[in-house]
């Protein structure tokens, strides 16, 4: 025994901890967990039920103050039609953000699952994970400079003689405006730049998947490219899809920047959130519009884990 | 279906979305360099260096550097711990809430950041805790706890149990195996998820405005520049600095992990 692991007493406390350890699978489990679970649990979930607390507490309109008593007033507001505008606004962008992303991504983790071999892997595989990773702000600052008024698409309109092109789209309405950085079209572009990759991965992940055989099967049963793919390849991509959808639908559904750089006046839950608990200091409204987001979520991760999303992740 | 051959189609569609992906971020290196000061006009003037020497003498710039960097490490220690710790409980046995304890590492990014803010601003406001360093470091490593934890229970899934009772037949005691067996077998995929977790802290934002106070990270000068532009050469400058500094971290991390990929439809 000591010539296998020279170093070990035999006896002496650490031995006995780890003898106690070894024989209470349990209280190992418990001693693991805990740590991370205090920390989740008292500065993650206390300071959400903190806020979620808040936003049973109301407004004073005269004092501005705070009323300590329990109600649903404050969750009233949110039926207000403005209010009521902007977080349909919020849920509208959220979803087609994740259709976009989910067609735009599909024939990249497509062709990276089932075609790309070798040093094309790896070139598929970082071309994704660059622009995952890579600041935030930087990629939403390089659409100010795409969408500026003087920047590269106007330029690139002009150059092809396509401006009339431009304009007639920035004239129509809900989708245009004046320019592209202040149209929702813009705000759109920029959301479903930033989050894409987000997308891609897990599409990518359920895709890797599929046996091939499974495509090929199909194909020699009769089946048109099409048919397979309707009946083959999207059931199966599909838990991947939401997986995705996940993450694109709750980061667009927060987010409070891109829509003040890259977008019209109109606001988005993010915003309100944000507005209400600072300038405006009515925290119990800005908690309540904060559970909208919570609550959406809520029901999309339950029907996710229903399709067995989260084996995609 | 032919069997190895993509459709042209297909080979189109990919290359696009990848350069729809990589464009806008190259489109900054060149911003780096233009001569023109006041607005974002497209094609540039010309071409300079001048701006590189100008954020290099501002200190505003580096403080803000410094202080993510700080923020950066601590939190990836903390998550580090945290999430090798949570990793292990969870791969070793299956208990009473195991699924709750991973939705409960998952939802700091699951919910949307604004809540995670805000609902830490308003428990430091109702606790009375000033903001400091330490409040932005708490904000951060709450969310950095799941990419650790996700890289380590990958890997904790396929390391084997019996090489743990090996060990442990062998006469090494619980801590000897950890230092010995696991850890080794664990080491580059916690390395990994360690630069990922620093490379996700480095450039947070939206849970840093509410927990910093008149502290500026790097992403916060950002924005103050976004909405406010002052001087947008030191800006172009600065956006692509932090490009070329993140692709260090992630070209790591996935030169780490490299080795694991299965063959098409081999996996779980």
């Amino acid at each position: 025994m000591t010539d296998t692991v020279p170093d070990t007493p035999r006896s002496g406390p650490l031995v006995r901890l780890s003898d106690l350890l070894w024989r209470n699978p349990r209280l190992t489990v418990f001693l693991l967990l805990a740590p991370p679970a205090l920390w989740l649990g008292i500065v993650y979930l206390g300071a959400l039920f903190a806020l979620l607390a808040q936003s049973f507490f109301s407004i004073d309109e005269f004092s501005g103050l705070i009323v300590y008593e329990l109600t649903l007033k404050t969750y009233g507001e949110l039926f207000t039609p403005a209010n009521l505008d902007i977080i349909i606004r919020t849920v509208v962008m959220a979803a087609s953000v994740t259709v976009a992303a989910a067609i735009i991504s599909f024939p990249i983790a497509y062709y990276a699952a089932r075609y790309a071999r070798g040093r094309w892997k790896a070139v598929f595989y970082i071309g994704v994970m660059l622009p995952l990773w890579s600041s935030y702000l930087v990629k939403v600052y390089s659409w100010k400079l795409i969408l500026a008024k003087e920047g590269i698409l106007n330029w690139l309109f002009e150059t092809l003689h396509l401006s009339w092109l431009l304009n007639a789209y920035l004239s129509l309405p809900v989708v245009g405006g004046n320019s592209l950085s202040v149209s929702w079209t813009g705000t759109f572009l920029v959301f479903l730049y930033v989050w894409l990759p987000f997308m891609v991965l897990p599409v990518q992940a359920s895709l890797e998947r599929v046996p091939p055989t499974m495509l090929e099967a199909s194909g020699d049963l009769g089946a048109t490219p099409g048919q397979t793919f309707r009946h083959v390849l999207l059931p199966l991509a599909l838990p991947g899809v939401i997986a995705g959808s996940i993450f694109t639908f709750s980061l667009t559904l927060g987010d409070y920047i891109i829509p003040q750089i890259v977008g019209s006046s109109r606001r988005f839950i993010g915003q309100a959130v944000y507005s209400y608990q600072g300038t405006a200091g009515n925290i119990p409204l800005a908690a309540a519009f904060a559970v909208v987001p919570i609550v959406i979520m809520g029901i999309y991760l339950w029907v996710a884990k229903k399709k067995g999303a989260f084996d995609a992740l | 279906m032919s069997t190895d051959r993509a459709p042209l189609w297909l080979k189109l569609a990919a290359a696009g979305g990848l350069a729809f992906m990589h464009l806008p971020i190259l489109l900054i290196f060149v911003y780096a360099f233009t001569t023109e000061d006041k607005s974002y006009q497209w094609p540039p003037p010309g071409l300079t260096l001048k701006w590189f020497a100008v954020t290099w003498n501002r200190p505003d710039v580096w403080e803000a550097l410094g202080l993510s960097l700080r923020v950066a490490a601590i939190s990836t220690a903390i998550a580090l711990v945290l999430g090798t710790l949570c990793a292990a409980a969870v791969s070793r046995a299956r208990f009473f809430g195991r699924e709750a304890v991973s939705l409960l590492v998952i939802l700091p990014i699951a919910l949307p950041g604004i809540i995670t803010g805000i609902s830490l601003r308003s428990a430091f406001n109702i606790m009375d805790i000033p903001f400091s360093f330490w409040t932005i470091v708490l904000g951060h490593a709450t969310f950095c706890v799941v990419v650790v934890y996700n890289n380590a229970v990958a890997r904790f899934r396929r390391t084997s149990g019996s090489l743990i009772e090996a060990s442990m037949d062998l006469g090494a005691n619980s801590f000897q195996t950890f230092q010995h067996v696991i850890l080794p077998n664990i080491a580059t995929a916690l390395l990994a998820g360690g630069m990922l977790a620093f490379a996700l802290s480095f450039d947070e934002v939206i849970v840093t405005t509410f927990t910093a106070g008149q502290q500026q990270t790097l992403p916060i000068w950002m924005l103050e520049e976004l909405v406010r532009p002052r001087q947008r050469p030191v800006t172009n400058v600065v956006a692509m600095v932090v490009v070329l500094v993140t692709f260090l971290p992630i070209l790591g991390a996935y030169y780490l992990t490299r080795g694991t990929e299965t063959v098409a439809g081999q996996g779980k």
